[in-house]
């Protein structure tokens, strides 16, 4: 297996301030990779770095680099929006489009990419819906408003927009921490049948959440990884003594 | 089928991406074209007016029709008037009228009798100016039987109410629910609080706020066409017609003398001076306030 | 004890009675003023509305001198020139609001920003006297001749260019009621949290698709809005219009011809009217104006405060976390 994606050196500020500092990281195709860490330990702003969007946000920079497929995302001729198109995102807060149907919130991707043939679209929106989970909840109100859903309807929603335009990797920003225990389990019991498809990489700060659905994990603080790797070591062995601090609840 | 999708994706991606750069241009433009007129208003006021502001412009009253020369100093001396009748019956008014929708208005503001109030006051703001103008006229020119400057100074004086009102309500809306605890919290009652804490406190602000509506109406024209009217001499009495200089840039610049077209540059550009500077300074003094406005984001 | 602290509470009480009833005099007070408002233009428009009835909106003639008046050539006028500025200035407006909060950079936005809202700070009277010298001129010389070359099959856009006319006040009003349209706009796009954006460009839109997609998408009920409300404006406006428009009563299908509006009417004749109904029908045409914005911008509001469901907790981190 090589390396889907992998980070060199990569450090995140804003403004002055600089929230991350040289990170090397590595993900393996087909993968889940947890990320955890105590709030403002930039484990936000990391995973907002491998797509672009940290640049979006006024005074935010980014140095390093960031290879999706061995190539640097962040080369001066690399279009921020096609690589957005290979890594797609997923939100803390569910934020399907306000104005459009639960068919259009899944097609707009492909729309966007200029896909107009109906069947291609119908095809789509269907498998996405499926592989979200979503499908048999929604299959007879494709044409209600997306924002009509329940929280964590609208997650998964999220989740099949995202996936609709075949993304390689999904980015995760604590997709549950706004919903209910239920929809949460949902979408852990989702995210171990995705991983058959796409790599994902998720920010969480529920270690149990961590535990239960991830490969790999890494542990930041204060803007530096501390310590990476399998899931089962980290959380039985780990080998800094600031993560065992972390894992044992004994800080933040 | 999957590598058929992806070619799609990279064959629209070169239009998607001239699209975007020519909607941006033409937002860059429509932002360039919007300020244009500003430059090119301001520009032709500052280099047709500078020549013609000389001390005859500021001393002198104007001279009978085809003479050359005389100024608009009893228009000054008038607009001075009328916005002084105007602030003695809009500040007041006004800023009582802040005072309650803020403090006694309900909760945050929101009862039924201070939505009545607040939306008259939006409505009283957004109806025409020389509505207000025909109003005064038979409230008041009517009743005295003559155009006079009390009659302008009430009609700029309604129109300033609803603007005082609203800056005044934000800036009150913006002191924390704290501080007028703290106050009550000392045993003070309510009226002492808002009197002594609040509007104390905040009264460099609310200044400000006044001066930009006085800014505003100073520049009103049409209310005072048949309230204030005009007037070529120097001013005799508050039951008098006045004259002021937004009345007499309009009756100069629809003349056909060019040396009334040059007075009335002048004239525009003081009033344009005017004010810009009241803006200007507003803008500083809310920006260091710390109540500044929030920006968008975080 | 407990006694003492009755009374105080009974005398605090006291004072708040009598300072909120002062307070409260001057509200109702000015709820009072905007309903006698439209009493006395109603009472004083009662001449002319038993005299001559609906045909005081329905005709086009307007003669003083025989007591006879039609107001539908100013009800157009003002019709034909806020329709105008609407058409330039709603693609502008709403352009210059996108380019304040989803281009510029932080400080070149300031700049503008504040260059727009200068915009609406300028008097009505300079903008009418900058129109006269300036702007009809370069119509006169140069872009009605255009127009008429190009498009003068149209009939808009035949007749002798004058300078003055529709067209003049139409592009002055448009550039007034810029700045009321952009900063509503703007400020309902603010109001827009940042995961709306962060959704689409995550997708992989451009920043243009992601403008259509989560900014005007939400926002058009509020830009319908601001729209209402800058033609609000634009009905009521006086001074530039009077002094721009050439001021004749006519229907006329050309944009070049003079014309004049609801309010440049009771501008001009106001003061001079000298029998009784001649001013009954211009209060009338005050009254109509009164009604008219009356109804337009409670209907901007209402679009408005609708136009802000983002306006809630906007608690979108933008990453820093």
């Amino acid at each position: 297996m090589y390396s889907l994606l992998s980070t060199q050196n990569l450090s995140a500020s804003f403004g002055s301030t600089q929230v991350l500092k040289n990170i090397q990281m590595d993900f393996d195709e087909f993968t889940v990779s947890a990320i955890i860490g105590p709030s403002g330990c930039g484990k936000s702003t990391f995973i907002r770095c491998l797509n672009r969007l940290h640049e979006e946000v006024a005074e935010a920079s980014a140095t390093g680099k960031v290879l999706l497929q061995g190539h640097d995302i962040y080369a001066s001729d690399v279009d921020p929006v096609a690589i957005r198109r290979k890594i797609g995102m997923v939100f803390q807060k569910p934020n399907p489009f306000p104005s459009l149907s639960i068919f259009d919130n899944v097609a707009i991707g492909l729309k966007l990419a200029g896909v107009r043939r109906g069947a291609i679209l119908r095809e789509t929106v269907e498998r996405s819906l499926k592989l979200a989970a979503l499908w048999e909840e929604v299959k007879d109100k494709l044409n209600s408003q997306g924002t009509s859903l329940s929280g964590g309807q609208q997650q998964r929603l999220c989740i099949a927009r995202a996936l609709a335009v075949e993304p390689s990797v999904l980015l995760m920003d604590e997709p549950t921490s706004a919903l209910d225990p239920i929809s949460t389990a949902k979408i852990e019991e989702l995210m171990t049948e995705l991983k058959k498809t796409v790599t994902i990489v998720i920010v969480t700060h529920n270690m149990q959440q961590a535990a239960r659905i991830s490969d790999k994990t890494a542990f930041f603080l204060l803007g530096e990884m501390i310590e990476y790797g399998e899931t089962s070591e980290l959380f039985t062995a780990p080998k800094d003594q600031r993560t065992e601090r972390y894992i044992t609840g004994r800080f933040g | 089928m999957q590598r058929h999708f992806a070619d799609y994706i990279f064959r629209s991606y070169r239009k998607r991406k001239a699209i975007n750069a020519l909607m941006c241009g033409l937002l860059v433009l429509a932002a360039t074209l919007a300020i244009f007129p500003l430059f090119s208003v301001f520009g032709y006021v500052v280099a047709q007016g500078y020549s013609a502001l000389n001390w005859e412009f500021f001393t002198a009253v104007p001279k009978p029709v085809g003479e050359i020369g005389g100024g608009m100093a009893n228009a000054l001396l008038g607009t001075c008037t009328l916005v002084a009748l105007a602030s003695l019956i809009g500040i007041p008014w006004g800023v009582s009228v802040a005072l309650y929708l803020s403090e006694y208005g309900g909760k945050q503001g929101r009862g039924r009798f201070a939505g009545v109030v607040r939306f008259s006051a939006d409505m009283l703001s957004s109806i025409p100016s020389i509505i207000v103008g025909l109003f005064v006229y038979a409230l008041v020119v009517i009743t005295m039987r003559r155009f006079s400057a009390v009659a302008g100074g009430l009609a700029l004086g309604i129109l300033m109410i609803p603007t005082v009102c609203r800056t005044t309500e934000e800036l009150l809306r913006m002191i924390p629910e704290h501080i007028r605890e703290a106050g009550l919290a000392l045993g003070l009652p309510r009226w002492k609080v808002i009197l002594w804490i609040i509007l104390k406190g905040s009264r460099g602000p609310i200044t400000t706020g006044i001066m930009l509506s006085i800014a505003r109406v100073s520049g009103e024209t049409a209310p005072l066409l048949f309230t204030a009217f005009n007037n070529r001499f120097w001013q005799s009495g508050l039951d008098q017609p006045i004259a002021s200089l937004p009345v007499q840039i309009y009756t100069y610049a629809i003349s056909p003398y060019d040396d009334w077209h040059r007075q009335a540059w002048a004239g525009a550009l003081l009033l344009v001076m005017l004010v810009f500077a009241m803006n200007l300074l507003t803008r500083v003094v809310f920006n260091s306030g710390g109540n500044s406005k929030k920006q968008g984001g975080n | 004890m407990r006694f003492k602290l009755n009374r105080k509470k009974r005398e605090v009480h006291l004072g708040d009675r009598v300072f909120a009833f002062i307070l409260k005099v001057p509200s109702v007070a000015l709820v009072l003023l905007l309903v006698s408002i439209a009493y006395y233009l109603f009472r004083n428009a009662l001449p002319v509305i038993h005299k001559q009835g609906w045909s005081f909106v329905t005709t086009s003639v307007w003669d003083p001198v025989n007591d006879v008046y039609g107001a539908l050539p100013v009800v157009y006028g003002t019709v034909v020139s806020s329709f105008i500025a609407i058409l330039i200035s709603t693609p502008l407006s709403v352009g210059v609001a996108l380019f304040l909060t989803e281009i510029a950079p932080t400080r070149v936005g300031r700049v503008v920003g504040f260059l727009v809202e200068m915009l609406a700070a300028i008097p009505s009277v300079v903008y009418g006297l900058w129109g006269i010298f300036v702007l009809a001129p370069w119509l006169r010389t140069t872009v009605e001749p255009f127009l008429a070359k190009t498009m003068g099959f149209l009939p808009f856009f035949q007749g002798a260019p004058y300078g003055v006319g529709m067209l003049a006040a139409g592009i002055i009003l448009a550039i007034m009621i810029t700045p009321t349209i952009s900063s509503i706009s703007r400020e309902i796009f603010n109001a827009i949290p940042r995961v709306q954006r962060e959704a689409a460009l995550a997708l992989g839109s451009t920043r243009w698709e992601m403008m259509r997609l989560s900014v005007l998408q939400s926002a058009r009920r509020g830009i319908i809005g601001a729209v209402i409300l800058g033609l609000g404006r634009a009905l009521g406006e006086t001074m530039a219009v009077t002094m721009l428009i050439g001021n004749r009563h006519e229907v006329s299908a050309s944009l070049f011809a003079p014309g004049s509006t609801m309010a440049s009417i009771i501008a001009n004749e106001y003061a001079e009217a000298t029998s009784d109904v001649h001013v009954a029908a211009l209060v009338e045409v005050g009254l109509l104006l009164f009604a008219v914005t009356f109804v337009i911008n409670s209907l901007a509001r209402l679009f408005i405060s609708r136009g802000f469901r983002w306006g809630a907790p906007s608690n979108s981190p933008g990453g820093a976390k």
